[in-house]
This record gives C-alpha cells, structure tokens and sequence, in this order.
C-alpha cells in the first residue's frame, strides 16, 4: 500500500459510467489533480482503486466540507485564478470533467493544467452532436438535451465548443492530443476512429488525453 | 445547547446559567478596589523540568524551565498514535474532562474523548501549557532563581517558536518520535503551523484552525489594547504585583473584555442579546450594565481575572505578536513548507474576522505552491472566531473525515477499535 491511497479495506465503489471511463486513462499510482472534483467521487475511487495519489480543487464549499470528510484533500477555489499556485509538473494527470465550457477563459485554463500536470484529461459536452444541431435547426432555440439539460439562462456554459473547435484550438496552442474518444448519451465508449469524420456529428461528450509537445 | 462552556474557552454566548445568576453582581466585582492574590497552588497533574536551558528565539537562555501537561490515552506499541492538541491565547493543557480549577468541562470536551472526533480509544493526546502561560509551565509568575521572586518583566519575551522547541523536548521525554496530528485553533493554530515548518518530519498530519501565518496588523493592535488596559491598571505595579499582593484585576478584565468581542461577530451578539435590557424595562439613564451584553462582557472580563495571569497575557500577546512565518522565510510563505511531506488540513469560519478566511487561504496557496496535501474548508458559521471552541456539527464532521482518513493511512485503528 502506498503512503497515500485512502483505503484499502473497503470494496472499489462504482461510479458514474463517464467517470468511469476517465479514471480507465489514469495508471496506478499517478499523482492527479482533479480540478472541479465536486463531492470527491473521482478522486474516492482513483484511491481505493488505483492507490492514487490524489487531490482536488472545487468552488463550492458544500461539495469540498463532502470530499473532505471522506477522508479526501480537496481545497476550496475557484481553478480559474487559482490554478496559478500550484507547480510546474507536480502532477502525472490534471483532470478537467465537464467544467471546461464553464470557465471564462478555457485556453488559459488549458494551458495551465498542461503545466502543472505532464498529462492533462478533458472531457467536455460535444456541441456539434446531432441532436444540438437539430435542436437548433427546427426549434430555433438553445438546444437543451441530455447533456446540456439547462435552459440558456440558467446554464453554467459559456463557453460551449464542438470536437472540431476543441482539436483547432490544441493544434493552435500546440498542444499533441495523445488519445481521445467519445461518449454517448448513456456514457458508452465509442472510438472516435470508428466514427471516423461522423465523429463531431454522433457523440454527445469527448473525453481526451492532452500532453504538451 | 445543554450546558454552558468554561469561561476560558469562550462561552456559548447567552447559555451560561452562572452568568444569568451572577450578571447583576458583576459591575460590583469589576469596580472594587480591593485586591487579593493569585490562586497560585492549583492541582497540576504532570510537570516536566528541562535538564538543559531553552535556548529562546531571542537568543536568551531561559532556565529552569517546566513544562505542565496533560495525556488522555495511551501510546500504542509502535508509538505512531499521539495526538498533539495546542492551546490558544488563553487556554490551557486541561483540553477535556473536568477542568481541575474551574470545575467546567475542558475547552474540546466536545472534540477530545473516548469515541468523540479526537478519540481517545484509538488516539494519545498531548496537551502543554504554553511556554509563559500560568498553569503550571514557566511564565511571568513562577520564581526567577537569580532572585527568588516572580519573574514578572524579568521574564524574557518568548515567542511561537519557543512554545513548540518546549513541546517537542516534552515529546522527546514521552518518547513520541513522530506525531500522528497535531492541531489547535487560534494561537494554537500557529503552534500546529510552526511544528509542521520546524519539525516536518515529526509530524505526519497537520490541523491548524481558525489560525494564520502572521499575526496582522488589526490583531497586533488589539492586543496593544488590552495589553495598555493591564499595564494602565496601578495595582500592575509595573509587572511587581504577585510581590506586592496586588492583582491588577480591572486592567485584565478590561483586556479580556475587548479581546472577547474579537472573538465574536455581530451576527451573533444579536441574536443572543441584541439590544435587551439586563434586569429592566427602561435605561436608567447612568453607566450601569443597562444591556444584557454589557453585563455579559463583564461578566466574562471578571471570571477571567480569576485564572488568569496579568504577565503571562502580556508575554502571550506578545508571542502571538511577533509570530511571521513569512518574514522568516524570505518573506515567502511557501518556503516554509518547501518539499514538506505533512498532509495538512486547513479550517476556517465564514464569520472569523479576526483569523478569516483569507489567511487560511493564503495558507492552502502556498502549500500548493510546494505541492503540498492540502485540505482546506470554510465552515459556515455566525458565531466568529469562537466556533471553533464550539459544538458546530459540520466542523466536527469535517475534522473526523479528515483525521479518520489520515489514520487510515497512518496504520492506526479504525474508529470504533480500540488501541491494542
């Protein structure tokens, strides 16, 4: 056991499928910085499964008093201004779940978990899917689906983005994208080379593994 | 609330059956001018004397020294499982139980014990009387040996940093290598902060609450204040009262009276007391207590004088005063956690507005910053600074997250087993 899973006694919980499929890219004993990791679900599981090293940042209080009684170190802040404190390459993996179209400047914050974690995991809801582009077409209003189940005005996304848009901006910043796929609407893999150029039309999230060049 | 919390350790405000019946005494007791001395014999339980001199911050070598303290628990086989509680500004080693001179329970009776967050079962816990206190440990009122009198301003000013060297010599003694967690709040919080920097590889879990690097420039001059109170007060006797059979009680309770609303917040002063009356219908149209909080704040000044040092507040402020862990590291905090493998746990409250928030955060950034394990929680409350001396259900659940998962991985026994 390491010096720092969080438990070993208990049997690994199950977690949202989504989840799952992110904690699948994070090798055992990897030091990771879940950013915006809510209740500590993510970070619960990489360290009874995978005796993860594991911390966590998140903006609401409530959800940080949850993650920290389970025994978790998660602190309370906002990743947008503080993600600058933390160093160059302290983490194996930085991972950003479905909070990235909810930052006000998500380049940046690209740019800051490729620095402190050698690898950096991104999944964000697929704005491009087919069912957003219909919405639009025949309602003539902001889609609301599955995935993007709030009204425009209740939304925390601001910055939506397409699969197309997301791989223009990591060729833009530099950014090698390492591997990626797509999820559907129950959170089922699918090979983003099974899909092929239908990709951005038929997944509802895309998750990627991000390195810098 | 069932029952009131000792004066020391900050009441319950408004909950306090001896304040209801004594509040209209009080403004007497506070305005007589006779004096007496000191309660100096009290019940001390475990002493230690130093067999070498203390060498202070200041660079003073203070001898003799003694340290008083309490255990609750035992120390398990490998000697991984000890627990050091810290005290703050005007708290003592008697952490739970009863109190053995004010008869109350302990300051974390509701934290420390068989069961409770900081479980006794599973846990050996450590409390010290700081270096300069007045229960037991080396301070202003024990006997200066070159003399044979008090110490008094004989004293040498000590600091955070000597508090600690003291503590860790006692753990020497208890043959305690590592800790498992220490933690405290308020001063206490320092003492945990400057253990983690001093001695990182002594401490597996680090706890400081309510509490922050420096001490600021609001805090400094509230101490300035009631420190002039106690010094104003003629039967101080420039520092020479134990001496001369005085006890400067209303410059004390004076200073108790305004460090005790620091240590509150508006929120809660109005929702105890507001702006009713004591024992009337009307204003009497003088300076009597008229408001319940008026009588209350006597009342907590005057209880205080009773167990309470005048000297050892004024070193103790001072102590607290001078703490920086900043400036003594170039000025940049991180530095002293650099490469630290402590896992620490940060607690502030949303109502503190003497350590708020911002400085736990500070802190939590600069751990960061080394990539230390960082907790850090803001827990809601309206009752200020105190609440961490209180029974707040989502603090208590929190810290036993916090401390039963670093348990965990420190080897030590589930909660419900007891220590083998």
């Amino acid at each position: 056991m390491t010096d720092t899973a969080i438990s070993t006694g208990h049997a690994t919980p199950r977690i949202r499928i989504d989840l799952q499929q992110v904690a699948d890219l994070v090798p055992p004993k990897s030091r990771v910085l879940d950013v915006g990791c809510g209740d500590g679900t993510l970070l619960a599981y990489l360290g009874a499964a995978k005796q993860v090293d594991g911390r966590g940042l998140e903006l609401s209080m409530a959800r940080v008093r949850a993650a920290v009684s389970q025994g978790l170190s998660v602190i309370q802040g906002n990743l947008e201004s503080d993600l600058k404190d933390y160093p160059t390459g302290a983490f194996d993996y930085a991972i950003l779940s479905q909070t990235l179209q909810a930052t006000h400047r998500p380049r940046a914050v690209l740019e800051e978990l490729l620095r402190i974690g050698r690898r950096a995991i991104v999944s964000f809801p697929n704005f491009g899917h087919w069912r957003v582009r219909l919405a639009l077409l025949t309602g003539g209003r902001m889609p609301v689906t599955t995935t993007l189940a709030d009204t425009w005005f209740d939304s925390p996304n601001i910055h939506l983005c397409t699969i197309l848009d997301f791989v223009d901006l990591c060729r833009d910043m530099g950014v090698k994208i390492e591997s990626g796929f797509a999820l559907d609407g129950q959170g089922r893999q699918r090979d983003f080379s099974a899909l092929g150029r239908r990709a951005n039309l038929f997944s509802e999230q895309a998750v990627f593994v991000l390195t810098r060049v | 609330m069932s029952r009131g919390y000792p004066a020391y350790a900050g009441y319950d405000i408004g909950d306090t059956p001896a304040f209801r019946g004594n509040a209209g005494t009080i403004a007497k007791e506070l305005m007589a001018p006779e004096s007496q001395a000191l309660p100096t014999e009290t019940v001390l339980d475990s002493r230690l004397t130093l067999e070498t001199p203390l060498v202070l911050q200041s660079g003073e070598a203070l001898s003799p020294v003694t340290v008083a303290y309490q255990t609750y628990g035992a120390l398990n086989a490998d000697r991984s499982n000890c627990v050091l509680v810290c005290h703050a500004l005007t708290g003592d080693q008697y952490v739970c139980g009863t109190h053995p001179v004010t008869g109350k329970p302990g300051w974390w009776d509701d934290l420390v014990g068989p069961g409770k967050v900081i479980d006794t079962d599973r846990f050996f816990v450590v409390c010290v009387n700081v270096l300069g206190g007045c229960m037991g440990s080396t301070g202003p009122k024990e006997l200066n040996p070159a003399t044979g009198r008090p110490w008094g301003l004989k004293f040498p000013v000590i600091t955070i940093r000597d508090m600690v060297q003291a503590q860790a010599k006692l753990l020497n003694h208890l043959g305690v290598e590592k800790l498992f967690c220490v933690t405290g709040g308020s001063m206490g919080a320092m003492q945990v902060l400057e253990w983690a920097s001093r001695y990182p590889e002594r401490v597996f879990a680090a706890v400081p609450i309510a509490g922050s690097y420096r001490h600021s420039a609001q805090n400094i001059v509230f101490h300035e204040v009631g420190r002039q109170a106690i010094m104003a007060d003629p039967e101080w006797r420039h520092g020479a009262y134990l001496e001369e059979h005085k006890v400067p009680k209303r410059g004390l309770a004076v200073a108790r009276m305004a460090a005790h609303i620091t240590y509150l917040s508006e929120a809660a002063l109005h929702r105890k007391f507001g702006r009713r009356f004591q024992d009337r219908d009307a204003p009497t149209y003088g300076f009597d207590a008229d408001f319940q909080v008026e009588s209350y704040l006597r009342y907590q000044g005057s209880t205080f004088v009773d167990r309470f040092d005048a000297n050892s507040y004024l070193y103790i402020t001072r102590a607290m005063d001078y703490f920086d862990l900043a400036a003594e590291n170039g000025g940049v905090l991180s530095n002293a956690f650099a490469g630290t493998p402590v896992r620490f746990c940060l607690i502030s409250f949303s109502s503190d507005w003497l350590f708020p928030t911002s400085e736990s955060r500070a802190i939590a950034h600069a751990l960061n910053a080394v990539a230390a394990n960082v907790s850090f929680v803001e827990i809601e409350s309206d009752k200020g600074h105190d609440a961490f001396l209180l029974d707040e259900p989502e603090f208590h659940q929190t810290l036993q997250g916090f401390i039963d998962g670093a348990a965990t991985i420190h080897g030590l026994p589930r909660r419900g087993v007891r220590n083998p």
